[in-house]
């Protein structure tokens, strides 16, 4: 597990390196629905720099085709 | 035509977000982990012939039919058929469709959601109009979620709606109609033929559809099915160490589960990454504040469309001219959402080229969006707290959507108020209150101790309160789960983690007798093992578990032949013969819920039961095994094990509310046995089952100390008196108090694999507080102005917080606020008699003048 993954020292040199830095993320999320979208903003708020992927042209999935939600018939939205 | 394209979306797109110039891009990307979040597709009807989809103008699916029953679907959120664009007045529903079929095409698994989400759909159809004859043709009803029995109740007493328990066909469409014409059968009837004027298809998940290409390209193994094979001990793990799956890719689920098992592999993420926390992340800098209170308000409007949700009602033009009229209004403007991210960037713009010093949003509830306005503020500039939101959705086009012009009136009104308020908004500061980043655990079960250890792996120290001598709680009594997970290899597995962790410290035989402080600043006070404990800590995960029903039915605790579903599981595990080579065994299901007493059903019996079954098969297959059940829930993957049961002998009676089972003790061919008696439904007529053993299917009920610990941690409890989380779908594992969360079966009856997937949730939520060295309090709390108080301690009384205290000061005793427990309700301004107490953001002086303005 340890040597899989980047050593300390790199990523904080990767930090320092101005442009090369953006190709560098904590997670990749794959897939924009409810389920990514969540796991991204707590990674994010937990401080990590996540990349989330969506193949479709908006993220939200398929609870943002719903128009309530059960049993409270809130909004999906 | 240039270049092959048109060109007309470009020029009708008011956001200029059509751009014909991008050109894909390839980037790699370097992360340290992965989740994949890559959900579900819905099942799609057109590959069987036989359901009529995209042959027959009017049969949708439910996903359509969603879109039909949205204002923004296709018809602005009126229900009309495709064919001839008039109100459906008969729909039917069919379940199960793509779902519990072994038919080449379909999925034999249960996709868990569609029973619910039908009855969702038959509510919201009769709110458009309750005149429509709403027929369901079902299979089981799976109720088994959290308030879910009480929904059903709920759909299934609206009148002019059936809930028909049969499988049907549909026969054929009428050629000048288009209605629909539906072959079903009943047990009293027969076969019959109906017309309906819609009918839904209540369509089941699958897998998404590249789901080989995925798994090839992450290297992951998948089940026959196309979802994630799921390791027992830990659902979100794959075979590959780094890559996570959350969401339904784990197999068919509800919104709930996506959410908690995503913040369950941020999670796992954590434990993974902790070292480098905060390294990659960058800090939002914000523009220094520019102190305008000196100023005269110069206020500018913003008047969002919401897409149609407001324009479709509410002439917007009119109302952004209206608010020019306005005194201090400098600057007015109209957008068509303004919560995009561009109208966010053009307030910004706007703000400092204009120089505003005070926004008005006209648009929606502050509820969902006032923070991101307040950043939008901040962005400016600008103290957040010189924002107001003038509510010209909820409370005016949502609601009027017929009265277009008194609507417009109405707008014109609420943005007038709205503006006489902001003009007397006062700046306010929040502030940083330092974060314990310890964890309190409370409960040492599964649930507890998967919490505890997740957050210890993230860095953060854990105390673990458990109340007895041991720690295991309810695993202690089950040994395996119906997909052959060993429960007792695991359990001890995790204890041994649990004490080996140095970061976690547990306490044993505890009880907590005290709770006090606020968001990342609690204290516990606990009695253990003769000494009494106090606990500092920044976040508390409460995980008590559930007991069991001890039934009052059916000769329990009377006879020794008959058991509970947990102990017959304890003695298969222990070899006891009297159960294992009995010749004949009756199982009755919902024993103490689903009941006028406990409205709910347990989630986990009927698996159980199925569980059981199939183990005393594979010791005896001669045994006869009946199982007398109401609605079989084995939802989701667990279908596939009620499939073999039946296929191994096991039989299935399905039996009502108003005619339950008996049970007798009786002398039979010279031994003691108990004859248990139940309707037949389908041959009419009552049968007579001997057996040796009956078990039963005992509730789930909230432990015992469920409504105290509640009230000590003053968090809420369902109608169930299960905890209640936030919100049901977008928060299943925080209270709605600040700081502290749930998992386990204290939330709802779960299965093992639910809990270890929310316990990992709620540590996932706990992180994103511990993990801040601050948090902020809002500026908008309560203030007392000393010279007016007179020490009456009304104030004090009213606070459910206990924020408000007597200080001694140089005027005497006076009320205190404590701003860090001040949640700003205000009810404490409402008992002053003095007016010394006072809302910041809600002064007398900001309220009225809004009030004058109506």
């Amino acid at each position: 597990m340890e040597n899989e993954v980047l050593p300390v020292d790199k990523i904080q040199q990767l930090c320092q390196g101005g442009s090369g830095v953006s190709d560098f993320g904590d997670v990749l999320v794959v897939g924009g629905g409810v389920s990514g979208i969540q796991a991204s903003l707590d990674l994010a708020t937990a401080g990590f720099k996540v990349y989330l992927v969506e193949t479709g042209p908006s993220i939200g999935g398929n609870m943002a085709k719903l128009d309530k939600t059960f049993p409270t018939n809130d909004c999906s939205m | 035509m240039k270049e092959d394209k048109c060109d007309i979306c470009r020029g009708v797109c008011q956001a200029d977000a059509i751009d014909f110039r991008q050109t894909p891009k390839k980037r790699d990307i370097n992360v340290g982990a992965v989740i994949l979040a890559v959900g579900i597709e819905p099942f799609d009807p057109k590959t069987k012939d036989e359901y009529g989809y995209g042959r027959m103008e009017n049969v949708v699916t439910s996903m359509d039919y969603e879109r039909l029953l949205s204002s923004t679907g296709p018809f602005a959120g009126e229900v009309l058929r495709l064919s001839d664009k008039k109100h459906p007045k008969k729909i039917a529903w069919i379940q199960c469709v793509g779902s519990r079929r072994l038919t080449e095409g379909e999925n034999s698994y249960c996709s868990g959601v569609c029973c619910t989400y039908t009855q969702k759909q038959v509510i919201l159809t009769k709110g458009h109009d309750a005149d429509v004859d709403c027929t369901i043709f079902h299979n089981d009803i799976r109720a088994f979620g959290k308030d879910f029995e009480r929904y059903f109740q709920r759909a299934e007493e609206l009148p002019g709606t059936r809930f028909i328990r049969s499988y049907v066909a549909i026969d054929r469409e009428l050629p000048e109609s288009k209605n629909v014409v539906i072959k079903y059968a009943t047990n009293d009837a027969g076969v019959k033929e109906e017309e309906f004027d819609l009918v839904v298809l209540s369509v089941g998940l699958n897998p998404p559809e590249n789901f080989r290409e995925l798994a090839d390209k992450f290297g992951i193994d998948l089940n026959h099915h196309g979802f994630s094979r799921a390791i027992h001990s830990n659902p979100i793990a794959t075979n590959q160490p780094g890559i996570f799956v959350s969401g339904a890719f784990q197999g068919p689920t509800d919104i709930p589960e996506s959410v908690f098992t995503a913040s369950g592999a941020g999670a796992q993420c954590g434990e993974l990454l902790d070292y480098r926390r905060g390294k990659l992340a960058n800090e939002r800098v914000y523009p220094e504040e520019r102190d305008v209170s000196f100023e005269e308000p110069r206020i500018g409007v913003f008047v969002c469309h919401c897409g149609a949700n407001i324009s479709s009602v509410v002439n917007v033009p009119a109302t952004v001219e209206y608010a020019l009229t306005l005194p201090n209004v400098v600057y007015a403007q109209e957008q068509l959402f303004s919560c995009a991210t561009n109208s966010a960037q053009q307030i910004t713009d706007l703000a400092k080229e204009k120089g505003l010093n005070r926004i008005v949003i006209a648009a929606c509830s502050p509820r969902t969006l006032e923070p991101l306005f307040r950043d939008t503020l901040r962005e400016a500039g600008l103290n957040q707290y010189y924002c107001d939101m003038a509510n010209i959705r909820e409370h005016c086009s949502w609601v009027h959507t017929k009265q277009k012009e008194d609507a417009t009136r109405k707008a014109k009104d609420i943005v007038r108020m709205s503006v006489a308020r902001t003009r007397y908004l006062e700046p306010l500061q929040e502030f940083d209150l330092p974060v314990n980043p310890r964890a309190l655990v409370v409960g040492g079960g599964i649930a507890g101790m998967t919490t505890a250890l997740s957050i210890a792996e993230q860095g953060h120290e854990v105390e673990l309160i458990e109340k007895n001598n041991d720690l295991g709680g309810m695993a202690r009594r089950l040994h395996t789960t119906i997909e052959g997970m060993e429960v007792q290899p695991f359990l001890k597995e995790t204890i041994r983690k649990v004490y080996a962790n140095p970061l976690i410290h547990v306490s044993h035989n505890a009880k907590i007798t005290d709770v006090s402080g606020f968001l990342g600043n609690f204290s516990a006070t606990v009695a253990t093992e003769g000494r009494v404990k106090k606990i500092e800590y920044g976040a508390a995960v409460l995980a008590i578990g559930a007991d069991e029903y001890q039934p009052s039915e059916y000769l329990y605790g009377e006879n020794d032949k008959v058991f509970t579903h947990l102990e017959i599981g304890e003695e298969i595990a222990a070899g006891n013969e009297a159960v294992t080579r009995a010749d004949s065994l009756v199982m009755i299901q919902c024993v103490g819920c689903r009941n006028e007493e406990r409205n709910y059903c347990s989630r986990v019996c009927c698996s159980h039961a199925v569980k059981n079954a199939l183990k005393l098969k594979a010791n005896k297959p001669e045994m006869e095994i009946y199982i007398l059940f109401r609605d079989m829930r084995t939802y989701g993957l667990r279908e596939d094990y009620y499939r073999d049961a039946a296929e191994m002998g096991v039989k299935f009676i399905r039996f009502e509310m108003d005619d339950q089972p008996q049970v007798e003790a009786v002398k039979a061919g010279g031994k003691d046995i108990l004859r248990v008696s139940v309707p037949d439904l389908i041959l009419g007529k009552r049968l007579e089952l001997d057996a040796d053993i009956v078990s039963l299917a005992a509730a789930v009920v909230p432990a015992a100390a469920t409504a105290e610990i509640a009230g000590m941690f003053k968090v809420a409890l369902s109608p169930d008196e299960f905890f209640k989380e936030a919100h049901v779908k977008l928060k299943p594992v925080e209270f709605a108090a600040d700081g502290v969360y749930l998992c386990g079966t204290a939330h709802y009856p779960k299965h093992i694999q639910e809990t270890i997937n929310q316990a990992y949730g709620a540590a996932g939520r706990v992180l994103t507080l511990l993990s801040q060295d601050t948090v902020t309090a809002s500026g908008s709390i309560c203030e007392v102005h000393e010279d007016d108080c007179v020490s009456c301690g009304a104030c004090i009384t009213a606070c459910s917080y206990d924020a408000i205290e007597f200080k001694q000061t140089d005027k005497g005793r006076k009320a205190w606020v404590n701003p860090v427990l001040c949640k700003g309700d205000g009810l404490c301004n409402a008992k002053c008699p003095t007016n010394a107490i006072v809302l910041k953001h809600f002064t007398d002086a900001e309220l009225l003048s809004q009030i004058d303005a109506a």
